[in-house]
Parts: structure tokens; C-alpha cells; sequence
């Protein structure tokens, strides 16, 4: 091969360069999100629970939030019962947001660690008022 | 040649037949009469499945509201104003071209364009006259949103979705009333300094707003804001109950509804 004193170790240096992301990165994962509960509201709570189970928020809090929305604006219904029967309004501002008020500390911690940004906040007014 | 003769003969009497069978068997069962109609899907337009204007049913809610006119002045319309743009969270951007507005005021001939009688008394000529949206029967803004971003609620009440609404504006074009106004401008820019309501969101820019009759405070067995700052003045109630308020007070009184000729049917209506 001609050149190989330059082309041989001109290939190891752009390797290198290249899987830089991957090998910087080995032992420094991003720490797992802990999203905090201790607002006022919560700590007030005997039973410290949501209008679901723990896991289906974790999981289907984005779907239910949608389907309430549909039903309060289409249909005109503002209570939701839950599967304890408890019945619910159906709403953003005040009901989730009334006992989650430290929305940096719990909406913003897991949206910000999995890139997600709901536009909830262009409209609807967090605990903290107005973002400006 | 005499065969090929016979061919076109066997093929014309075929081409014949055929030609009858399609008309009988197809093409009558298309052109009977009223067929189409029944089956081109505005069942759901029809007021048959909820509460609409003229039907003498409680059970089907239909929201109305009505304005005395005699009782308005300047003073009570800003009470009323108030407490609706307070409520709502509605901004105040400081200059006519990027005014939002659910709730104003203008004098009879810029609200009445159709008005037939030019020369009505004096105290109505100048009185400052209520607008707000009609939450119309058959409302043009809903039949042009390409989004259905606006829709008419079962109640009648015509409501904004604004999570769907593109900003098109063509609502805005359809609506004969001025009702709907387009958030040119950051809303919030327009709200800074003032006391906001937590309870109610606000809008974004790019979306058009308008009077919703208060939908989230009727759904709860509430008046709207504006009934309960004047109620002298203002009353709500279901058209469709021959006993509600509104009904027994145009019953006593003569009233007036804004561009009637369009077939919109407003349900606001003022009392002259």
C-alpha cells in the first residue's frame, strides 16, 4: 500500500473522532429523573395517591389528559369517575396542578430528561402564573 | 362478409339489452325521488338530536340569553365587560387593530346594518349596545372551520377548541357579527400587570377567541359571568322551556335579534 505510514494512521485518528460521542459518554449516564411529590396539597393527603394508580399515570397520564380535554370541550362533561369511583373535574389548571404545584420539580423533570415539550404552558397558566 | 354482418348484429342486440338491464335494475333505485337526500349524511346537522331553536321540549337544552336594552348604559355595559374579560383572561393589547373582544359595545346602527326602521326612538339610537357572540342556531363560522376547531355544542353553545385552531381566520370571515377576534400578538403581552385568573387558561397567539356563553360555568349549574355582574339587565336560560327565564321574558316583551334575514337565528336577543 502506498501511503500507509499517513493513510493507516490518519484512519485510527478519524475512528476516534467519529465513535467520540459513544466513548466520551461510557460511565456518565444522565441520572434517572425523580420527579418530587412534597407540595403542600400532597403532604396534606393522608393517602398519598392520584386519580389513578401510580404506574397508569406514569405511563397514560398524556392519554387520559387528552381524553379529558376532548370530553370537557366536546361533550360537556366535567367530572371524571376514576376506578375507585371518586368522581373528579376534569381539569388542568385545577385539578392536576392544584396538588402538583411544583411543576419544575415534577412535569419538568422527566419532560426534560426524555426531550418531550408539551405546549401546555402557551395557554394554560402554571401555579407559578404567567412563564415570561 | 355475410358473417361478420351477423356479428355486429348479435353485438348491437347485446349492447341493447344490456343497456336495459342497467337502467332497470341500476339507474331507477339512483333517481328515486328523496333517496338522496335521506342518505347524503346531514344527520347530524338536523336539530332532531339535540335541543334547537322552535322546539317546545325541556329535556333538550338549547341556552339563550337576552339584553334589556332599556336598562344598558355605558356604566353597566363596562360592569358586564369586566367581569367577563376578568374572568377570561381576556387581553387588553391597547390599540383597535389587535382588539380581542368577547363582550362589547357599539350603538344600533353598526349593530342593527339591516335595520328596516331608521328612525327609532332616541334612547335606543344612542344606546350603547351589548354585542357578544349570538351562539347562532346555524352558525357559518362552524360550517367553515376546516379543523372543527369551533363546533356546536349539543346545548348550542358554540365553543372554541383552541388546541385545534390553525389561525386560518376563516371563521372570522363567516361570522356576520364581528364576534371572533384573532390573537395577532403574544396574548399574554396584553395581560401583563393585570390580575390573572387562575383558574381559566389563557390563549396563544395565532388562535381566534370569542365568547363562549360561559360554557364552563353553565356545565356546573352556573350563570355566565356577565348575567350574574347585571342580572337585572342580562338573562340566561334554556329556549327550549316554555318556564325558563328568558322564555318568560320574551313572552312580555318585544325583542329584536341582530341580522335575522341571514338565517343564522341568533340566540341573543335585545329587548326593545
Amino acid at each position: 500500500m502506498y501511503d500507509s505510514d499517513k493513510i493507516i494512521p490518519g484512519l485510527i485518528i478519524f475512528v476516534g473522532l467519529m465513535t467520540f460521542p459513544i466513548w466520551s459518554s461510557i460511565g456518565k449516564a444522565e441520572p434517572k429523573p425523580e420527579p418530587k411529590i412534597d407540595t403542600p396539597a400532597i403532604n396534606q393527603m393522608v393517602k398519598k395517591q392520584c386519580v389513578e394508580d401510580t404506574h397508569f399515570m406514569k405511563t397514560s397520564h398524556m392519554q387520559m389528559i387528552n381524553d379529558w380535554r376532548d370530553k370537557v370541550l366536546r361533550d360537556g362533561e366535567r367530572y371524571y369517575t376514576n376506578s375507585r369511583g371518586e368522581k373528579v373535574m376534569m381539569s388542568l389548571q385545577n385539578t392536576c396542578m392544584k396538588c402538583h404545584s411544583n411543576k419544575d420539580k415534577f412535569c419538568d423533570t422527566c419532560h426534560t430528561y426524555t426531550d418531550v415539550k408539551p405546549y401546555c404552558w402557551d395557554c394554560h397558566i402554571q401555579p407559578k402564573g404567567i412563564k415570561q | 362478409m355475410k358473417n361478420e354482418k351477423n356479428e355486429r348484429r348479435e353485438f348491437l342486440k347485446i349492447a341493447g339489452l344490456t343497456t336495459l338491464l342497467g337502467l332497470g335494475g341500476g339507474a331507477f333505485d339512483f333517481l328515486k325521488p328523496g333517496q338522496l337526500d335521506a342518505s347524503s349524511g346531514h344527520a347530524e346537522d338536523s336539530h332532531d338530536s339535540h335541543g334547537g331553536h322552535g322546539k317546545e321540549d325541556k329535556s333538550k337544552v338549547r341556552w339563550a340569553m337576552t339584553i334589556d336594552m332599556r336598562k344598558v348604559d355605558g356604566k353597566v355595559a363596562q360592569k358586564a365587560i369586566e367581569a367577563c374579560h376578568s374572568f377570561h383572561n381576556v387581553p387588553d393589547m391597547g390599540n383597535p387593530k389587535d382588539e380581542i373582544k368577547w363582550l362589547w359595545t357599539d350603538s344600533y346602527h353598526h349593530a342593527f346594518t339591516d335595520a328596516a326602521n331608521e328612525y327609532i326612538d332616541d334612547f335606543l339610537m344612542n344606546a350603547p349596545f351589548l354585542l357578544l357572540c349570538n351562539h347562532c342556531d346555524s352558525p357559518p363560522c362552524v360550517k367553515v372551520c376546516p379543523t372543527k376547531a369551533t363546533y356546536k355544542r349539543p346545548d348550542g353553545i358554540v365553543a372554541m377548541d383552541y388546541h385545534r385552531c390553525i389561525g386560518c381566520r376563516f371563521c372570522m370571515a363567516g361570522c356576520p357579527y364581528g364576534s371572533r377576534s384573532f390573537n395577532w400578538r403574544e396574548p399574554r403581552e396584553g395581560l401583563n400587570g393585570k390580575t390573572l385568573n387562575i383558574e381559566y387558561p389563557t390563549r396563544m397567539r395565532g388562535v381566534v377567541e370569542k365568547c363562549n356563553f360561559c360554557a364552563e360555568l353553565v356545565d356546573k349549574g352556573q350563570l355566565p359571568k356577565c348575567v350574574t355582574a347585571v342580572p337585572d339587565v342580562l338573562a340566561f336560560g334554556n329556549l327550549n322551556d316554555p318556564d325558563s327565564a328568558v322564555r318568560q321574558i320574551l313572552r312580555k316583551r318585544a325583542s329584536i335579534k341582530r341580522k335575522p334575514e341571514l338565517g343564522t337565528k341568533p340566540s341573543v336577543f335585545y329587548l326593545v
